[in-house]
């Protein structure tokens, strides 16, 4: 086996620079969302980079060619060298965008970060408590919000607003789309939850029925009609009801770069659980030689490492297989189609979570005999 | 704001975006919130013109003497207009 990964990767072929980091700069978080993708074994993520460490991983990443760079986390507004790494990077030509909750976000806060050259935020929805269907009647979480979109506004940044949506407040969305408005929200994007990390472990109960689906999608190009071009509105179907996988990081090592926490490099924030895989930390490795060079990164990149039906497949140089974790995750092999594809051996799988989703949404309101939601914790 | 382009436009890059050159890929690119336009040699030249001081017809002016050229007005105008439609270039008259 290992014969055959080192072979895979001696036949990778070579990428472009790594455009777009990721800077995962906590794990921290004052939330607890049932979906979050952070993983779920957070107490054995070592330490934190240092400011020295993260401002050495920019200058490296830079010089490799990255341009676009994404801050969050957790949230990145824990961390209160936030407003220096966010200085340098900007001083050494990043476009900086901050991926934040809000919580924590104060004036003077935002006024460090402009002048730092900040030149991006955008502001996610969540609910910060435990009362999952209370989403929209949360007036603390409500407060918070229009607070921070106050804020965001009065430094002229775009106001650019995220909400992840799953069964328990697709139902909202018209709601959801009237707050971003009064908000003054420019871009919303509807984000159907994706199914990994404490996701994963919500599934059953995070999926929506393809009834709610239609019935969200249809509130949202009404709605669309109306503010036409003074508010964008993305709505992003959650992939188990496709029949074709999604062009996932547009294959593993060919853009995007993420760094953890703890220094983890990955090709994928969310790639740390693809067994077989020995990740470089950026306290050991330069990112020149962890995006090149390490078998880790080269491991799926290219076509080498495909198995049927990808591997013969007229559609394998658009959709790359899919999502590596999604394969891994629902059929116990990261090589393997993943499964959302009509013509993997395992799309049952993902037609019967929707299934299943079906059925708990139609047998009652209340949910009563649904398990239980599990939140980060 | 959205106007015509004229030979008195000032045309100025968005605060939202951010041009530079890009050594690892050996052009200028335009940066904007989750993306990237790599630029071909001419596109770079008539948008690292666009500083909000300087108008169409000087633009033109300077092109036309930095390659040795005439008549590049047109090509100019057309490709500043699919700018401003793009949202990257404001212009000011």
């Amino acid at each position: 086996m290992n014969g055959a990964r080192e072979e895979a990767a001696a036949h990778a072929p070579r990428p472009g620079p790594p455009l777009w980091l990721l800077l995962e700069l906590t794990y921290r978080c004052p939330l607890h969302c049932a979906f979050c993708y952070n993983p779920t074994d957070l107490g054995s993520i070592g330490e934190e980079l240092s400011t020295d460490e993260w401002l050495r991983v920019l200058a490296q990443a830079r010089s490799a060619g990255a341009v676009q760079l994404g801050l969050s986390g957790g949230e990145p507004l824990v961390r209160k060298d936030l407003e220096a790494i966010v200085a340098e990077a900007h001083r050494i030509g990043f476009y900086t965008n901050l991926i934040t909750s809000g919580v924590g976000m104060s004036e003077s806060r935002i006024a460090a970060l402009k002048e730092a050259g900040l030149v991006h935020i955008q502001l996610s929805f969540q609910d910060s408590t435990r009362a999952m269907n209370d989403f929209l009647s949360s007036t603390r979480t409500f407060e918070l919000k229009a607070r921070v979109a106050a804020l965001i506004r009065k430094y002229r940044y775009p106001m650019v607003l995220n909400v992840v949506l799953h069964r328990l407040n697709i139902d909202h969305v018209e709601q959801i789309l009237g707050m971003a408005e009064q908000m003054g929200a420019e871009y919303v994007e509807l984000a159907n939850a994706q199914y990994y990390g404490w996701a994963w472990l919500n599934r059953a109960q995070l999926l929506p029925s393809r009834a709610q689906l239609r019935q969200a999608e249809e509130v949202t190009m009404r709605f669309r009609a109306r503010v036409d071009e003074r508010m964008r509105i993305f709505f992003v179907v959650p992939d188990y009801f496709e029949t074709r996988p999604k062009p996932c990081m547009n294959g593993l090592g060919s853009v995007f770069l993420a760094i953890a926490p703890d220094g983890t490099a990955l090709p994928c924030h969310a790639a740390r659980m693809l067994p077989g895989l020995s990740f470089p930390n950026v306290r050991q490795s330069d990112i020149g030689s962890i995006w090149y060079d390490s078998p880790a990164f080269n491991r799926y990149r290219g076509e080498g490492w495909m198995k049927d039906p990808c591997r013969s497949c007229a559609e394998r140089s658009m959709d790359f297989g899919g999502c590596r974790c999604q394969a891994y995750l629902l059929t116990g092999e990261a090589e393997n189609a993943d499964p959302v594809c009509q013509r993997s051996a395992h799309h049952h799988l993902v037609r019967q979570a929707v299934e299943q989703a079906e059925r708990t949404a139609s047998g009652s309101t209340g949910d009563t005999e649904s398990p239980e939601l599990i939140f980060r914790n | 704001m959205m106007g015509e382009v004229s030979s008195a436009s000032r045309p100025s890059i968005r605060e939202r975006f951010r041009l530079q050159w890009e050594p690892v890929q050996a052009a200028h690119v335009l940066l904007y919130p989750e993306g990237m336009v790599k630029l071909n040699q001419s596109a770079a030249a008539i948008l690292t013109r666009c500083d909000g001081a300087t108008t169409v017809a000087d633009i033109v002016a300077d092109l036309e003497r930095t390659c040795s050229a005439t008549g590049l007005g047109p090509e100019v105008c057309a490709f500043l207009e699919h700018a401003v439609r793009q949202m990257w270039l404001e212009l000011r008259e």
